[in-house]
């Protein structure tokens, strides 16, 4: 334990509880009231959005089980003709679609949203006002999205979306935009959730909450939020490449203009098997802090779980291609993705078997309670999923069972297995914290043994009919392949589980109370921080914890929080606040004040929702207009933030005094923005991939260097690029010493020198008579260029955004956090445009 | 206790499937055998390996504290999840290396090249000749000679599909802008049927095929017969159908040694001859026939062919007849 012997400020023991003064509790309490009534919907805290986004997340499990169900009744019989093959196609391509997108992602963020706080010792999540923008963008999307079924207009490329089929020669109608728009946009949404997530475990734990004492549960979030960082922006990319060939023709996917369809398989598996693990990994998390809970024995091999989470992670990364043995891609990396795809399942076995030493050195499992009962449901799925999961890992064994039912029985064993009994699981140990009741013992067996059994009565047979040779995605089948007997026990169990849920659902309405105030509390008796007594504020008091589990650890602490002898016992200035820690060894550095109820968040994600759902339908203008009013509500609720204190100081309680404000690299905004720099970058590396990829595939369609622009059209473009580098360097520099003039005069040059350098890069390979639609090579280069010209477009924003502020006396020495954030998106932007510079000009001249 | 009930369930599917007409647990080939060995190996070994965990972790719930100690221990963990693991996947791995490096061993030269290009919603199937020429072409009806090796040369140019006969040997998907090769080898004469496996559209689960293995001689017969052009209609009748045809249908079909040379649809040179129609959908015979011209919509839905339905019920017997006497 050398980490705990590196936090020297150990507590020192408050002499006596010290009494608070008196009314303090009473404005803590009258800071956080949530307002009532439909300004409710104002509400931005994370006890209420987390519970609105669970919900929300559970409505979409609840429709993509029902379309599950009419799937199952199709197939119940052989040549059944009660749904046609229109509405199948679509049926399936939502069910995937939803699941993955609307519940499971969502989910464990929404988990993530409502318990991380509390679980860290803080009030609320750093960023409250993009937790709520990111739900309601969420929300209003795939609502919006789901109905598309009513209409008929739901995609059928699949939840993989292939081109050529996909494509507008194969998908003519609106359906296929709006999945790549739609999800698009939610995975947007996904992105914001991360970034909020992460900078809330590295910034806001309880003091004292050193690396290695992170419940393991934050551990696997801050994993899972670096996999959707890195992973997702790839199909993003993706989905955007797609719409541009179905728009504008720009043809990445064509394969007789020099694209390939195997770049979007590429793409989409590069973000979809990372998926599987961003859904699984959370999933995992809830089940490391459950078992000891229930155990009463902390978790055995907690450094080995937390170090087999990370290796999950970062092997995640590269098991892509398994998703694509059937295509022909050549055998020497067919062996290294099936290597790769069985060494995974070794930092799995590590978490599985650590669970299974903590439940042997329990003290008090049995009897048996509810979420124990999901848990060792869990364990029989999910041990078989991934049994199963290392034999698809075997290539020639793979070429056989690949898109069959042996895979839907696989991916369901890991997926349902992995997650949804985890989750109920956690529905039923987390729920005391959030409602004044418990759900019931009584139903919470029922609902687990009719999952249990109907599940395995669904999916166990599926292996079978996936061997005798039933393929996925048919929406019938003749009866002389004798598949009928086995496909009717499937849709018997699928309806068992949907009568399991059906208990749950009536559980929930006869138990479920939300309170963040009154709540029934640490009925289990469990150790981590989520379980000290807590209102809509979080807890009484902010503790200083010496251990993993304190409320084991640190006897006393429950009474010393609640008498307000830690950290941040009241609400400075009536504010709502929370603590910020260093990123290691969690020490205080300042106190945060967190925004309060406001529209602009969900306005914003109604001005999001509608600029992508009305491009879908073509109407421009309208777009146009929601766009602009997302835009000016995010400008709104940035606008307020980072005014500069009119105290530098507040008492943090424990006699600290903290600062109220943290300038640069230490606070909590840059981090965001570093964090939003990975993301680009992952964007950035998606086109360069797609760039590279193609040029492989298709030689022919690359230019000799002679048909390249000459060297002074990039060269002209680097040095502005550079130029424009420097001007913002220099008016950050003069503003230090409290002089603006720089900055008015300085930024909107920049804005005009980086403009310009991308308006040169298009006019260079413009004037060459080369134009987007001609060749996948055309289209990857103005595809590189049109990236790079809008994070241009977002720079100028921001830009012009800092100068507003230095006119309204709103940017200072003392308070530069828009500085900053810009300063450092800046220099990334021209870091970008100058290696996509080398990647056009100047490595196709070394080779081509 | 209705756990007991659905185990029984379970070991009662599999015979209730064994009819297996397409299916991976009954290889009547050189790749098929291999994976099917390979499979129940892996299979037992799952087994093993699922009833193990579950043993552990009753012992973990149910034993007297003095056994479930030593469960209880980080060096349980090492060893269960690190240790095993390792030593079980690398053994899986060279094994499966070494499957799959005999599988892709090129051995004797294909006896027999086929081109199949997959189309929406049906197979295009060409012989080839040593210099790919075509030798001649049909539609969703492969023939191939037993116990000797076969190349198919996937192709497709329209979206993506996957060519697959599970008794025979794995699937490999057919994708715009690449060519892709299988090899697979028949022990004995038989059929065996094979499927679209990879998602293409609306009529993704209607995109069947056959493949027939033929002792050498008859195969000889067979490709001797395909190479034919069409034989003429021997009366009135036939001649009437096959007058029908050229008006209805030879824009899109092809029926070598007439004036019939459309190219979307399938060659119907010897359309009499194949087992069965509209890629494996309906039995060939002069019913399904006249039924498939006159309402191929109501059958596959979104087919590229139109339903005939305006030809007289004479005009339909008559081409159904011609249909049938191209053996």
């Amino acid at each position: 334990m050398t980490a705990r012997a590196a936090t020297d400020d150990r507590p020192a023991k408050p002499a006596g509880p010290a009494p608070r003064p008196d009314g303090e509790l009473a404005l803590l309490r009258q800071a956080w009231r949530p307002p009532r009534g439909w300004r409710g919907l104002a509400e931005v805290n994370n006890n209420y959005v987390g519970l609105l986004y669970i919900g929300t997340a559970m409505l979409f499990f609840v429709l993509a089980g029902v379309l599950a169900l009419l799937m199952r009744t199709q197939l119940a019989v052989p040549d059944n003709d009660l749904i046609g093959h229109d509405l199948y196609n679509q049926l399936f391509t939502m069910h995937g679609t939803v699941m993955m997108f609307l519940f499971a992602v969502p989910a464990v963020e929404a988990v993530a949203v409502l318990i991380l706080p509390n679980m860290l010792g803080a009030r609320d999540l750093p960023f409250p006002r993009l937790s709520a923008y990111a739900y309601w963008a969420y929300a209003v999307g795939g609502i919006v999205f789901f109905c598309s079924i009513f209409a008929g207009l739901a995609p059928q490329g699949g939840w993989f979306m292939y081109p050529p089929l996909t494509s507008t020669a194969y998908s003519p109608a609106i359906n296929a935009d709006l999945w790549l728009l739609g999800i698009g946009f939610i995975e947007i949404s996904a992105i914001a959730g991360a970034v909020e997530l992460a900078v809330g475990i590295l910034r806001t734990r309880a003091p004292g909450m050193t690396l290695d004492r992170i419940p393991v549960f934050a551990w696997v979030m801050l994993v899972f939020c670096g996999m959707v960082v890195i992973a997702f922006p790839a199909v993003i990319v993706g989905t955007a490449l797609l719409e541009l060939e179905r728009a504008f023709g720009l043809p990445f996917f064509i394969a007789d203009k020099g694209g390939d369809p195997l770049l979007w398989q590429h793409l989409f598996w590069f973000f979809g098997h990372p998926e599987v693990y961003i859904i699984f990994l959370p999933a995992a998390g809830m089940v490391s802090m459950i078992v000891p809970a229930m155990a009463g024995r902390p978790l055995i091999g907690y450094r080995l779980v937390v170090m087999a989470v990370v290796a999950t992670g970062f092997f995640s990364l590269g098991l892509w291609l398994h998703h694509m043995y059937t295509t022909g891609i050549p055998q020497l990396s067919l062996s290294f993705a099936s290597a790769s795809s069985m060494a995974v399942a070794v930092p799995t076995g590590v978490q599985v078997f650590a669970w299974i030493a903590t439940i042997a050195a329990a003290v008090r499992l049995r009897p048996l309670r509810v979420p124990t009962l999901f848990l060792l449901g869990f364990f029989f799925v999910f041990v078989l999923g991934g049994l199963t999961g290392v034999m698809v890992a075997v290539v020639p064994f793979d070429m056989q069972v690949h898109d069959t039912y042996f895979i839907v029985a696989h991916l369901h064993y890991v997926l349902f297995g992995g997650m949804v009994f985890p989750l109920f699981a956690a529905f039923y140990y987390w729920t005391p914290l959030f409602s004044r009741r418990a759900l019931s013992e009584r139903a919470g067996r029922w609902a687990f043994w009719l999952m249990f059994i109907g599940f395995n009565v669904a999916f166990f047979p599926m292996h079978i009919t996936g061997l005798v040779g039933m393929p996925r995605r048919v929406y019938t089948y003749a009866d002389s392949y004798g598949w009928g007997a086995l496909n009717m026990v499937s849709t018997l169990g699928a309806y068992v589980i949907a009568a399991g849920v059906l208990v749950f659902v009536v559980d929930l309405i006869r138990n479920f109370r939300p309170s963040a105030d009154g709540n029934a509390g640490n009925v289990w008796h469990a150790g981590t921080l989520e379980w000290l007594p807590s209102g809509a504020h979080g807890p009484r008091s902010i503790p200083e914890v010496t251990g993993r589990e304190p409320l084991w650890d640190q006897p006393g602490l429950v009474q010393e929080v609640e008498a307000g002898s830690h950290y941040l016992p009241g609400a400075h200035l009536g504010r709502r606040t929370t603590l910020i820690t260093s990123a290691i060894d969690a020490r205080p550095e300042y106190v945060l004040q967190l925004p309060g109820p406001g529209w602009t968040p969900l306005v914003a994600a109604l001005g999001t929702a509608g600029f992508f759902l009305l491009l879908t339908a073509k109407m421009m203008v309208p777009s146009a207009l929601c766009g602009a009013l997302a835009v000016a509500m995010i400008v709104r609720w940035l606008w307020d933030a980072d005014t500069g204190a009119r105290w530098p100081h507040a008492d943090a309680g424990r006699g600290r005094q903290l600062p109220l404000h943290c300038e640069g690299p230490a606070s909590h905004s840059w981090w965001a923005t570093a964090i939003l720099v990975i993301v680009c970058a992952s964007l950035f590396g998606a086109l360069v991939f797609t760039y590279l990829f193609l040029w492989t595939t298709s030689p022919e369609a690359w230019p000799a260097p002679s048909e390249l622009p000459g060297a002074a059209w990039p060269l002209a473009s680097a040095a502005l690029l550079l130029g424009s580098s420097a001007l913002v360097a220099w008016a950050g520099r003069r503003l230090a010493r409290e002089r603006h003039g720089a900055l008015r005069l300085g930024m909107p040059l920049a804005i005009a020198l980086a403009g310009v350098a991308v308006a040169l890069e298009v006019q260079g390979h413009w004037q060459t008579g080369l134009r987007p639609q001609d060749s996948a090579y055309a289209a990857a280069v103005y595809a590189l260029a049109g990236f790079q010209g809008t994070l241009v477009i977002v720079l100028c924003a921001i830009g012009l955004f800092t100068v507003a502020r230095s006119v309204a006396g709103r940017l200072g020495p003392a308070h530069r956090a828009s500085l900053h954030v810009m300063r450092l998106l800046w220099h990334y932007t021209v870091a970008q445009g100058l290696a996509g510079l080398a990647l056009v000009h100047v490595l196709a001249r070394q080779l081509g | 206790m209705p756990y007991r009930v659905s185990i029984a369930v379970f070991a009662a599917l599999p015979s209730s499937a064994a009819a297996g007409v397409q299916s991976v647990l009954d290889p009547k080939g050189l790749h098929a055998d291999r994976v099917a060995d390979m499979g129940w190996v892996m299979f037992a070994g799952a087994a093993l390996i699922f009833i193990g965990v579950l043993a552990v972790l009753a012992v973990a719930l149910y034993q007297p504290p003095g056994w479930r100690g030593r469960l209880g221990s980080r060096g349980f963990v090492v060893a269960a999840g690190i240790g095993l693991p390792i030593v079980v996947l690398s053994a899986l791995l060279f094994y499966a290396f070494g499957t799959a490096a005999q599988l892709s061993r090129a051995g004797m030269p294909p006896a027999v090249r086929i081109e199949v290009s997959a189309e929406m919603w049906w197979w295009r199937v060409r012989y080839l000749d040593s210099e790919d020429g075509v030798l001649f072409e049909t539609a969703n009806d492969i023939r191939i000679p037993a116990g000797q090796p076969v190349e198919f040369v996937l192709k497709s140019d329209n979206v993506i599909h996957s060519f697959w006969v599970p008794n025979l040997a794995g699937k490999v998907d057919m994708v715009p802008g690449h060519v892709n090769r299988l090899r697979a080898q028949a022990h004995e004469p038989g059929r065996f049927r094979g499927q679209c496996a990879e998602y293409c559209g609306a009529q993704h689960a209607k995109m069947m095929f056959e493949v027939q293995a033929m002792a050498a001689a008859d195969f000889q017969a067979w490709t001797a017969a395909q190479r034919l052009p069409a034989r003429e209609p021997g009366d009135a009748r036939l001649l009437a159908g096959k007058r029908y045809f050229m008006r209805a249908c030879a824009q899109c079909h092809t029926i070598r040694g007439t004036a019939a040379a459309g190219v979307q649809g399938p060659d119907l040179t010897h359309v009499g001859s194949r087992s069965s129609l509209a890629a494996g959908v309906l039995d060939n015979n002069i019913g399904s026939l006249a039924g498939w011209i006159a309402g191929s919509q109501h059958i596959k839905p979104g087919n590229a062919m139109p339903s005939f339905n305006q030809l007289s019920g004479e005009g339909l017997r008559a081409i159904a007849q011609y249909m049938e006497s191209l053996q």
